[in-house]
This record gives C-alpha cells, structure tokens and sequence, in this order.
C-alpha cells in the first residue's frame, strides 16, 4: 500500500476484476434506465426533485413536529411506539418485544437500518433466529458477507458465486442459472415464512398525518413476513417521517424510478396498524422503534440536508468513485457519495475514523443531479473536507497542503516559485527518493513546466490594460 | 420506554434550536406527479389499466372463461377461491374439472396453486392492482401461491396515483400490487415469482 494514496484508491486497486465488472455493468444499466424513465414520464423531472427536497428539508428541520404527530397517529392506529436513542437501546427495545410474545424466530425484509444497528447478530447471540428474506441479502447472510449496495445488496457478485454458495450451504447442487438460484430461494425461505413468529422490517416512510407506514419492495417479502406470523417490528430512522399522505404520491413516483426504473415498486404497502379484525392472517400486534442513533446530531449540524435521503441508490450508481471500488471501499453501512456525508456524521466521535470518506470524491456533481431530493451532496462533501481540516484530522493520502497555502497566498513568493521551478524540467524527479513523489509519479506523468509564462505573457502584450486587442 | 422518548425528543429539539429560518411547507397540485404518457393520453379507465398493467407483466382479463383456459395450459389444477366469488367465478371453474378450495387452510399454502381473491380496486396510469385487509379474505391466499386473481367488480377505477392515495380510506393495512413478484438480485437479470405470485392476473366482471 502507498503512503499517498487514500484508503479507498488501495481498495479499488485490490479490487478484483470480477467485482468490479459486477459493479459497473449493473450501475450503469441503473443509471440509464432512471434516466429514461424520469425523462420519458415527465416534462421535467426537475421540478419534481426540487419539489420533494423542499418537503423533506421542510420536515427534517420540523422534525420534532411531525415526530410527535406520528407518534399520535400510529398510536390511535393500534400501533405501539417506542423510541431509540442508540444502536444499543434499539437492539434491547427489539429484544424485548420479541422476549415479551416468546418469540424466537424471526424473518426479516431488508432494511440498511437493521444493519446500522448490527441487529441480527446480536439477536442470534440471544438465541433468537433472524432470516433474511430479500434474494439479495439472503445471500449475504448466508455468506457472512454485508451489503454493497442500498438497494442491490449483491451487486458485487456474480451468478457463479451465488451458485458456489448455494451448494456450500446445502441449497442444492452447483446450478448458476438465476431462475433456479430464484426458486431455491423461494422453497427454502416459504418455510422460514411458514415456521416464523415474527416479522422485521424498516420502513420507506412514515406519513405524520394518518401514521401509515409504507414500505415498498419488488419480491413481497415484507408483505409475506406480515401474512405469516401475528408480530410485526418495524425498526425506522426518525428522518423518515413525511407530513402528509399527499407526500406519499410525490415520494414514491421519484423512489420507484430512481432506484430501480420503476414507475412504482411492485409491493407498495399502506400500513395502518395491525391487521383488521375480519382478517385471518398478519400482525395482531404491531410495534414501531423510532431510532436517533446519531442523527440528531446531523439534525444540530450545518450538514442536516443529508437526512432527506430516501435511500434509492440513484448516487451510488452514478459515482465514478463507487463504481470503482463498490460499497465496501467505504468501510461503513452506507456507501457512495451519501454515505461518504452520512458516515462519517453518524459515526458521531468516530468522526476522524471516517473523515478520509469526503474526500474520495471527485466532486464532478453527478449525484446532485441525479438525487430525487436535491441533496447537494458535493457542497456537503466540501463541508466535511473543511471540518476535518479545521480538526486538525490528519488523514491518509492527504499531502502537506500549508506550504502550498502559505505560497499561494503571497504574490512574490507565488511568482518566484513559479519562475524557479522551470528548474524542475531538468532535474530527474523519477529518480528522487521521496516516497509520496514516486507513488504519485507511478500512476500520472508529469507535464512539462511552464508555470510564470503567463504573466511574462501578458507584460508583453501591453500589461492589463490592453482590453485584450489583438495587436 | 418514555425516557428514550425524551431523549431523543429533547436531541431532536435541541438540534434544532438554534436554526433561524426553516424551510416552509412547499403546497403543490398533485396533478404534477401524474406521468406524462398518461395525462396526454385520452383513453383512461379498464383499457389504460390494461395495458399499463401488461406492461408490468400483469395479464387483464374480462372473461372467466379467460381465466379457465389460462389456468389449464398452465396445468393449475388445484387452487383457492374466496367463497364470495364462488357463484361467479369458482363454480365456472369446478365445472370444468379443476379443483376448488374455498375455505383457506393455513397447512396447507403449498397446496394452493392459484389463488382468487378480490382486490379494492385498480390504478389506470401505472397499472396497479389494490387490495386491503377487509376485502381480502386472507393475505396469504393473495401471496402464496404462484397464481394470484385479483377480481374486481363494482370497485373503483382510480384513474392516477394520486386519487388512489387520496382514496386510500380507513383500512389498516392497503397494498398496491404492480405486477408479478420479482427480483433483479442477481447480475441485474429479472426473474418474476420470488415470493409472491409468478402470475399476476386481474379479472374484472362486469
């Protein structure tokens, strides 16, 4: 490993061939179909992205607000509400709820706040069994691996891996063929459904005026995990409340299409609390957690615009930075340019463990323009870039910027500089001993110097007052 | 449990304290949300629904008698029907020498290769199927097996998303259903029937 490279350039460059085919060839697939859809369905797509940034900043920065009136409204519904403050007091509130109905097997629909708190593995500790039943995570429990990606979770393998795994895990001979990978999954998780006594889930959103939670997914596993068994848990982040049932319309129209090309996800679920009395199937009890776990203190900083995601990986897809080095470059839940805000903000006094993240961007502005809620990811980028610094973080692959600063800032010295480093074209820089140098040098070529000549330039050309005629 | 709710309600507050100008609450038409294709198009209605259904892999259907063919080609011999629709639906396809359950036996969902039920209503513009837990008579019979029927007869048609949100109504539990149950998991390739049914149909009965 290089000494002036960042963390996520070595682990792009460990990557394997493989995955990072896996990576783009899906990612850019991603990208093109949300772009069709969106231009294909509106005139302009535009109004609709700034529309829905402005009702989510309206609300995070209201969120006490519609917390409470959330609150109300689930609870009329029947549903029970508990709150979070931490990773901890959520896994202890679940923990519960479950001990509470005797419950000890559990079946989950995917959920990335589930694995910000690392739930299963600490409800498996406590004997109770936590399936996955999303196809793509699944595969990454079964693997003991995590999730690349918000919304594909196995974008970085291919069918052959999968097909190794199933058969490792008794799923049936070696078969890579993703019909039958499918159908496998399909028999095997149909009788975790079946014997189950609990149901996990997140939540897409949460309306303040009626308490209806909904949660979309394409393969209805949320659904069959509230048909199956009579608890429901649904664990959601506090930036997930929206005011209104109306703002359900605007959310779900840009959500379908954003992450997955979809005018809307195939199960779109509306609910109300636990199942009606004339039904014989589902939750008869059903319990929200509401969980802070660091996002208040998003909320308290100047990087709040961060908690409007609505985590559709439309960024991620369209990053040149993720689409080099997957999710896992980025050594947290979230990965991409969301993550690269969100990570290092929730990570809270870990901030200096992740602080290197803002930087692995090149701040070319594509997931500005692709986010269904506006956020501007690349100012906040900025922002984090200048936190560390002002910290005095000092974090790998960053060089010594203050002589550069101190140079830059004084005219004469700027001029001298740039006159005696003509020096530098005939002196051997390849051969010099100093370490982060040949690093650089390894993967770039140095142009030829030609710094100072502009000036020279425009002295001969009659100083500044010539109003550039040609003369 | 209040303690957690006070804590997080007070860092929720607290972060927000010092902020001087909030955000107003944007207002907007939700004419606005509705795809283009649809509100430039003049048919509406079953056949909009229709064909946008089809396109999400669904299969419109007006006849039993559809019905009945569709489900012997595909060798569905054995399947569920909500005892409501009985008259209309179950009989037609007892009589053709398919077997018909109408009581839902939980050990038995393997069982079931179809399953009719009758859905809340349908949404043209993108094609959607509604059903809720009152006039669904059980959520696995819409779920498990690889067939699912969604019949509709005097129910609504909403013409767009946001009718159908603002419909939405009292049910505790509402589910808009766009086609077959499906996955693009595995090297972005799309396979239908991962939990849910593999065949979405909606018959509607005049």
């Amino acid at each position: 490993m290089s000494k002036s490279s960042q963390p996520i350039d070595d682990f792009a460059r460990e990557l394997s061939r493989e995955t990072r085919d896996a990576v783009l060839s899906s990612v850019v697939t991603r990208t093109a179909g949300r772009k069709a859809k969106l231009e294909a369905d509106y005139k302009d797509p535009d109004l609709l992205r700034r529309l829905a940034g402005k009702v989510k900043q309206h609300t995070v920065e209201h969120l006490d607000e519609y917390l409470e009136q959330a609150e109300a409204a689930l609870t009329k519904n029947g549903a029970k509400v508990h709150f979070a403050s931490t990773a901890e007091s959520a896994r202890e509130t679940i923990l519960e709820i479950l001990r509470n109905k005797g419950a000890t097997r559990m079946v989950k629909s995917k959920s990335m706040v589930t694995e910000e708190i690392h739930l299963n593995d600490f409800l498996e500790k406590q004997g109770v069994e936590c399936v996955e039943t999303d196809l793509g995570e699944f595969i990454i429990q079964i693997d003991g691996d995590t999730p690349s990606h918000i919304v594909q979770p196995i974008i970085h393998k291919n069918r052959r891996q999968v097909a190794e795994s199933f058969e490792k895990h008794g799923l049936g001979a070696y078969n890579d063929d993703p019909q039958t990978i499918t159908h496998r999954a399909r028999k095997h998780l149909r009788e975790k459904y079946l014997q189950s006594d609990a149901g996990m889930t997140g939540a897409n959103f949460v309306s303040a005026e009626s308490g209806r939670i909904v949660i979309v997914t394409n393969e209805g596993n949320a659904r069959f995990g509230m048909a199956a068994n009579g608890l429901h848990i649904a664990l959601v982040g506090i930036e997930k409340v929206v005011p209104r049932d109306k703002d359900l319309g605007l959310f779900l129209n840009l959500l379908g299409r954003s992450a997955t090309a979809q005018q809307l996800t195939v199960y779109t679920q509306f609910i109300n609390g636990p199942r009606s009395k004339s039904q014989p199937s589902g939750p008869k009890e059903m319990h929200v957690v509401f969980l802070d776990n660091g996002r208040s203190k998003v909320l308290a900083s100047k990087e709040r615009d961060i908690l409007r995601c609505i985590r559709c990986g439309a960024c991620l897809n369209v990053c040149p930075v993720y689409r080099q080095t997957s999710g896992h470059g980025y050594r947290a839940v979230y990965g991409g340019p969301v993550g690269a805000v969100l990570s290092p903000l929730l990570a809270g006094d870990d901030f200096p463990k992740y602080a290197d993240l803002p930087k692995a961007s090149s701040l070319c502005g594509a997931c500005h323009e692709v986010c269904p809620v506006n956020i501007p990811i690349p100012e906040l980028l900025l922002r984090l870039r200048s936190r560390a610094n002002k910290e005095g973080i000092k974090s790998a692959g960053a060089p010594p910027m203050a002589p550069f600063a101190r140079m830059a800032t004084s005219p004469k010295l700027w001029q001298t500089a740039m006159t005696a480093s003509r020096a530098m074209n005939h002196l051997p820089i390849t051969m010099m001993p100093i370490q982060p140098l040949q690093a650089w040098l390894k993967i770039r070529t140095l142009p030829k110097w030609r710094g100072g000549e502009f000036r020279k330039w425009m002295k001969e050309r009659g100083g500044v007052n010539s109003g550039g005629r040609n003369e | 449990m209040s303690e957690a709710r006070d804590t997080v309600m007070r860092a929720v507050r607290q972060a927000l304290s010092d902020l001087q100008e909030k955000t107003p609450l944007p207002e907007y038409d939700s004419e606005i949300l509705i795809c283009a294709k649809y509100r430039e198009g003049e048919v509406g209605g079953w056949l909009e629904f229709g064909e946008n259904f089809a396109a999400v892999s669904g299969r419109p259907l007006t006849e039993v008698g559809e019905l009945l063919v569709f489900l012997k080609e595909e060798g569905n011999d054995s399947g569920y029907c909500d005892p409501s629709l009985k008259e209309r639906v179950g009989t037609v396809l007892e009589e053709s020498g398919l077997k018909v359950h109408y009581e839902y036996e939980h050990d038995k969902v393997d069982d079931y290769t179809f399953g009719i039920t009758r859905a809340s209503g349908v949404i043209a513009e993108s094609g959607t199927v509604v059903l809720n837990d009152e006039d669904t008579v059980d959520r696995l019979a819409a779920l498990a097996p690889w067939v699912h029927v969604a019949v509709i007869e005097n129910e609504p048609i909403f013409e767009t998303i946001p009718e159908a949100i603002e419909n939405l109504g009292d049910s505790s539990n509402v589910i808009w259903v766009t086609g077959p149950s499906k996955t693009a998991d595995i090297e972005g390739i799309l396979i239908e029937g991962v939990h849910g049914p593999g065949v979405q149909i909606c018959l509607k009965l005049d």
